[in-house]
């Protein structure tokens, strides 16, 4: 993974509910600082003095209480704590509630090039926030080639060898109404262990499509807002193939998965050929995908009801031979 | 045209999984093949049609075969029944 740095997570394009809404008031210099853990530290013990096992790898959040503790420092003249804890190289310093600190403390953060950053949040609501956005940031990730859709509510990842027609098919599903995620480079990140969210590499790009004999076009500007989306999760995963007369394909249904990122996903291999139409294989794919959620498995429920039927008939041979009735 | 009588072996007859390995299974070969139940006949690489002749344990069915692997077809397919389809 490419560094993270502070300017890094100051630039993070979050919106609403995500926002950290944080602005760096002290030590610019100090932006490029890498942060290398997902996780919040409170300094409080450290500015008492207790450096023990201090983690100073964390980025530092001050809230209330370590904001009335500096500026009771301050009025002691005691300010070795702070200066020890700006000289450790922490990532950052976050100062919650808009509380801006004195212009002491200020100027050694500028001195000793440590950032100091503040946010109008509550120091609990930052807290669930910033591990939130950090630990997207560190999910573990890979970019994959192939087309992201959402059909019928189902993010399908489809995948193939290039000239397979991805990309068109991607097209005539979006003709008929649905989603266009990312074309190409497909980045898939791991949430929670086994969530798998994907998204175009590249904001700029990601709406955009290349296709043979037309070249780049615009989704958005074509088909309109409603034929994208930044992000969705990936719940199935198909392959498109040049149909191979000598290949055997599924006839029944089974229940393949294949692993991204060691998560387990849904898996169809779909052969390709003139007359096949693809974009309705894959939307009945993805229904199918959704009424396997809700609990009907569609090729389990076959299979039983045919299971039955021939028990019946086998039942029914057997008491009609002869030797069974009566004489 | 080469022809041969089967006996389904396995308990629970062609339901889905057989039926697909013998779709599959005859879906390998070029010749036009058959398969007969009684007064019925249906094609052997329908998946569908094999599924809906209700072949229980005990029946017995016709593979016709036509062309020009004909004789390794109706072998290849007899031994799948023999073989209880892999099953039991």
């Amino acid at each position: 993974m490419e560094k993270f740095t502070v300017l890094d997570l100051l630039q993070l394009d979050l919106k609403e509910h995500d926002a950290l809404n944080l602005k760096c008031i002290a030590g610019r210099p100090g932006l490029i600082r890498e942060i290398t853990v997902p996780e919040i530290d409170r300094p409080g013990l450290a500015l008492c003095g207790f450096f023990e096992n201090f983690a100073y790898k964390r980025i530092q959040v001050f809230g209330r209480g370590e904001n009335s503790y500096l500026a009771k420092l301050e009025k002691d003249g005691n300010m070795e704590t702070v200066v020890k804890i700006f000289q450790y190289e922490v990532p950052c310093c976050i100062f919650t509630y808009g509380y801006k600190p004195s212009k002491t403390i200020l100027d050694l953060a500028e001195k000793l090039k440590c950032p100091v950053l503040q946010t109008d949040l509550a120091s609990s609501e930052f807290s669930a926030r910033i591990i939130r956005v950090l630990s997207d940031v560190f999910a573990p990730h890979q970019t994959v080639h192939g087309v992201l859709v959402e059909v019928f509510g189902v993010g399908i990842l489809i995948r193939g060898d290039s000239g397979v027609g991805k990309s068109e098919i991607a097209l005539e599903l979006i003709e008929r109404g649905h989603r266009l995620v990312a074309d190409d480079a497909i980045n898939i990140r791991c949430v929670s262990g086994n969530i798998l969210f994907g998204k175009g590499a590249s904001v700029v790009i990601s709406h955009h499509m290349e296709i043979r004999g037309l070249g780049i076009i615009n989704i958005t500007h074509l088909f309109g807002v409603g034929a994208i989306r930044d992000e969705k999760r990936i719940q199935l995963v198909v392959q498109l193939e040049e149909w191979d007369a000598n290949k055997i394909y599924d006839r029944i249904g089974s229940e393949e998965t294949t692993d991204i990122l060691d998560v387990k996903v849904p898996f169809l291999v779909i052969p390709v050929k003139p007359g096949r139409n693809i974009p309705i294989i894959i939307e009945t794919a993805a229904m199918n995908e959704r009424l396997k959620r809700m609990g009907y498995h569609s090729t389990k429920e076959f299979s039983r009801n045919v299971m039955n039927w021939l028990e019946t008939k086998s039942a029914r041979t057997f008491f009609l031979e002869e030797k069974h009735l009566y004489k | 045209m080469t022809e041969k009588k089967v006996t389904i072996k396995n308990r629970a007859g062609i339901h889905a999984r057989p039926a697909a390995l013998l779709v599959q299974t005859a879906s390998k070969f070029a010749s036009k093949i058959l398969l007969e139940k009684g007064s019925e006949q249906i094609n052997a690489k329908s998946i569908m049609g094999v599924i809906s002749l209700g072949a229980t344990y005990q029946t017995v069915l016709k593979i016709i075969a036509d062309g020009l692997d004909e004789k390794e077809a109706v072998e290849v397919l007899s031994r799948l029944f023999d073989n209880k389809f892999e099953e039991e």
